[in-house]
């Protein structure tokens, strides 16, 4: 009688921890592991140590103690009597006001830079490589220091656009007679209502309900907008024949925000010099112009280059092709290059974005108070809670970058090239 | 069909009309303008613009450039000088400060009479990088390559000269030891015992060693304190020294995040999202204020040192996104062909992998050097002298030059300019002669 050989006895041998390659990459995640968890405890013991030799304990009650400082910034509603977790906010709030107007200027100077540096204008066309290369090659906080020179030493004080009785003049101008850069603030025109509809008082700050109506309608006319061009689609496909839309569009997106707009007396205050200061208008201190300036130049350069290397990158059959299709130039653009190029440029675009945001805590050269100035800053010193504030202003970064990233994965995962 | 249409053409030239030259219009200068500045309505705006844009600029700074005052002391004095010169009201730069300071915004307070020993570093730098970024400088160069970091912080910082030879040599060990042990247990045992091995050497021997050394022949530089660091020389050593440092861990991030084990991937990816995602700003502050809490008590080190570290970090997050963009550019092919092969996962990285990432890869971390020297300024906000602002600030407190601007502002900027558009442009040529490689 013969039976079949058992198989061999697989006994498991300790090197079989590292030789065998099914259990090779266990003991290396296991090793790495251990490593990892004992470097962060030998970390968290040496801050227990330090905190105990120091007297000190980690909570973050101090946010809710009195802040006891002025922030001259401040958007939302804010006085020295109000907490230090106030003050974060009204830091953090400065931090994404700056970014995102930095991001609009950027956006703005770096597509018009970006599109003339390929423009057939010999001149120009060497003005901006000139403009990109040489901001883009020097540290934005020599930018920003720049501007803040700029006003505080170029710029004439508010006296200086006083009129003089005597010969009529005054001896600086505003430009478009309603932005004054002096040496301590830039007047710029506020709007203003003649009819208001009051305000809504919530925690954050009270809003006003003239801008609130004003931007339910118009989130209304683009709505309806929208339904109305899937309408004409499908019209379309039905018949044939496309409804003409273009003037029922401009008519729903523009008529009722005008209508609205006229019916509350919406007016532009321009500022006025009374005295010593400008009154009416609004003054935007110095601080916020220089870091706002040097942000949007510096970051406005990368901008371009993104924004040339997109176009670039877009071949010429692919116009050509278009052409020959018998589409019309502005179809070409808007259905052929366009959605190409956009998926070349927002990625980077989005990056950039981000530096932006990341470099506004350069606010400290120019004493702008924003989450660094606040929270990093004055907050810190008064409390003496280095780990906690400087911990909590990481994690707020963080989650700022990473929702931003997130939009963009979003953003990437829609527009990928469907493969097939 | 064609025969007859040939015979019934009646007369046919058979020489060739002699050039006539082109139109007047048509050719030379005033061809060049109508095509590049004037071809169309929207043209010819945009070059007025653009010539009345360059005339502002030009009368506005060139009678500040012209008048220019090297010989003062003093801005009171160079006031004086332009106002003498040409009359009330004239402005003029006063290029005064910089002939007097020059040597604190490229050196700080580094002591004069060792000037040499950063210039000798920096210009060993050219030696050290040469073979990995121009292709005609000799191969053979390549091995000074890891020596110099050793070389610079030892000729930098000055002190025994048995302590950059000591420490060379632990890392000589390490490798010596994973080269011998690795035909018998394997590269993992190997790399493991050589790790252990160096480092039971640094904590224990390499003190007593440099000590006992330096006791029976003393030989050695004069030491440098890190406090006297400033100007370019501290933002070229933290440049430099953070993307030097950062290279080795940048790759083993890229790798870690590129790897098929979810534990060192989420390490990985978790370390770099977060260095990214935070401003650089609060890194600093983590090295001023934090570190101390995060050492054993009692532990501190120089400032710059801690800077560093985080820079590092800093630089090393950024380089592993590079690098990953360069292993992920590989074709599959090269992974795959790889594996046929036979190698092992670090034979494959070694020999087959990493060479060609890394080389697809020098533009992006070029531009990363780029951003980071841009960076050190940044250093002023935890009390370092950096160029940018402060050298200037330090300078300004001098009553003799109190409220000066433009004149730093533009001389540390030109130097800030000649540096970043010199080493991006070698990064574009570079990007074009990879591009030629690979097709």
């Amino acid at each position: 009688m013969t039976s079949a050989p058992d198989a061999p006895e697989q006994g498991f041998r300790l090197s079989q921890l590292i030789y065998d390659t099914r259990y090779r990459s266990l003991t290396i995640q296991a090793i790495v592991f251990i490593l990892v968890m004992g470097g962060a405890a030998w970390l968290v013991d040496n801050v227990i140590q330090n905190l105990n030799d120091l007297g000190k304990d980690f909570n973050f009650s101090f946010l809710g103690q009195r802040a006891g400082y002025d922030i001259g910034n401040a958007i939302i509603p804010y006085n020295n009597d109000m907490s230090h977790g106030r003050a974060l906010l009204v830091g953090l709030i400065n931090t994404l006001w700056v970014s995102f107007l930095g991001c609009v200027a950027a956006t703005i100077i770096g597509v018009v830079v970006g599109v003339l540096r390929l423009s057939k204008n010999w001149l120009v066309a060497r003005l901006m490589t000139v403009y990109v290369e040489v901001f883009r090659n020097i540290p934005v906080l020599l930018w920003i220091l720049v501007a803040i020179a700029l006003l505080t030493d170029v710029a004439p004080s508010p006296n200086a656009y006083k009129v003089n009785q005597q010969t009529g003049e005054a001896q600086a101008s505003m430009l478009l007679d309603s932005v004054a850069f002096t040496n301590r603030y830039t007047a710029i025109p506020s709007v203003h209502f003649d009819r208001s509809l009051g305000s809504l008082d919530t925690a954050l700050a009270p809003i006003s309900l003239n801008f609130l109506a004003l931007v339910i309608v118009l989130i209304a006319s683009i709505w309806v907008n929208k339904r109305m061009l899937t309408h004409a689609a499908k019209v379309q496909e039905a018949t044939g024949v496309r409804p003409t839309m273009w003037w029922k569009s401009a008519l729903i997106l523009v008529a009722p925000v005008v209508i609205l707009a006229f019916a509350l007396g919406i007016n532009p205050e321009e500022p006025q010099i009374k005295g010593f200061n400008f009154t009416g208008g609004t003054n935007v201190s110095n601080s916020f112009v220089a870091l706002w300036l040097g942000l949007s130049l510096y970051t406005a350069a990368f901008i371009a280059e993104i924004v040339r290397a997109g176009i670039l990158a877009i071949s010429k059959g692919q116009t050509e092709a278009a052409f020959a299709l018998g589409l019309r130039a502005n179809r070409t653009m808007s259905l052929v290059i366009l959605p190409q190029a956009l998926r070349v440029i927002i990625p980077p675009l989005i990056s950039q974005y981000l530096n932006l945001t990341k470099n506004s805590s350069l606010a400290i050269a120019v004493g702008y108070l924003e989450l660094r100035g606040t929270l990093g800053g004055i907050t810190l010193n008064q409390t003496g809670r280095e780990l906690e504030a400087i911990t909590l202003m990481m994690l707020i970064y963080l989650a700022i970058s990473l929702s931003i990233s997130g939009v963009m994965n979003v953003y990437n995962n829609r527009v990928k090239l469907k493969e097939r | 069909m064609s025969d007859t249409q040939a015979h019934s053409v009646a007369y046919v030239r058979d020489t060739m009309l002699p050039q006539q030259p082109a139109p007047a219009g048509q050719s030379g200068a005033v061809q060049w303008l109508r095509e590049n500045l004037f071809s169309g309505w929207l043209n010819t705006l945009l070059t007025l613009l653009g010539v009345a844009v360059i005339y502002t600029l030009v009368m506005h700074f060139l009678p500040w450039f012209l008048h220019g005052v090297w010989d003062a002391n003093s801005i009171k004095e160079c006031r004086t000088i332009i106002t003498d010169r040409y009359g009330e009201g004239a402005t003029g730069a006063c290029w005064g400060v910089i002939r007097e300071r020059w040597h604190q915004f490229i050196f700080g307070f580094y002591p004069p009479e060792l000037y040499w020993r950063p210039i000798l570093t920096f210009l060993l730098l050219f030696v050290a990088v040469g073979p990995l970024l121009f292709t005609w400088v000799p191969r053979v160069l390549a091995w000074f390559t890891p020596v110099y970091p050793f070389l610079a912080v030892w000729l930098l910082w000055g002190g025994s000269g048995w302590t950059p030879i000591m420490i060379f040599a632990g890392f000589v060990l390490g490798a010596a030891i994973l080269l011998v042990l690795s035909p018998r247990l394997g590269s993992i045992m190997a790399f493991s015992i050589g790790a252990l091995v160096a480092i039971l050497y640094f904590l224990f021997v390499v003190g007593p060693l440099i000590d006992g050394l330096q006791a029976i022949l003393p030989w050695g530089l004069e030491s440098v304190d890190s406090a006297k660091f400033g100007g370019f020389l501290l933002a070229i050593t933290l440049g430099v020294g953070g993307i030097m440092m950062s290279l080795p861990l940048g790759i083993v991030l890229a790798l870690g995040r590129q790897s098929d084990m979810p534990l060192v991937k989420a390490f990985s990816v978790v370390f770099i999202e977060f260095i990214r995602g935070v401003p650089l700003i609060t890194l600093l502050f983590v090295a001023s204020l934090l570190l101390n809490y995060f050492l054993p008590p009692g532990t501190n080190f120089d400032i710059i040192l801690r800077v560093m570290i985080l820079v590092t970090f800093f630089a090393a997050a950024y380089i592993a996104e590079v690098i990953r963009g360069g292993l992920a550019a590989l074709p599959r092919g090269q992974y795959e062909a790889a594996d046929a092969l036979g190698l092992d996962y670090w034979k494959a990285q070694r020999l087959i992998i990493l060479p060609q990432a890394l080389k697809i890869s020098i533009p992006g971390i070029v531009s990363t050097f780029i951003g980071m020297f841009k960076d050190t300024t940044l250093v002023v906000f935890v009390g370092l002298f950096d160029p940018l602002k402060g050298i200037p600030d330090f300078i300004r407190a001098d009553f003799n030059w109190k409220g000066i601007y433009w004149e730093p502002f533009i001389f540390v900027g030109a130097i800030f300019f000649i540096l970043n558009f010199a080493m991006s442009r070698y990064s574009m040529a570079l990007e074009r002669r990879l591009q030629r490689d690979n097709h």
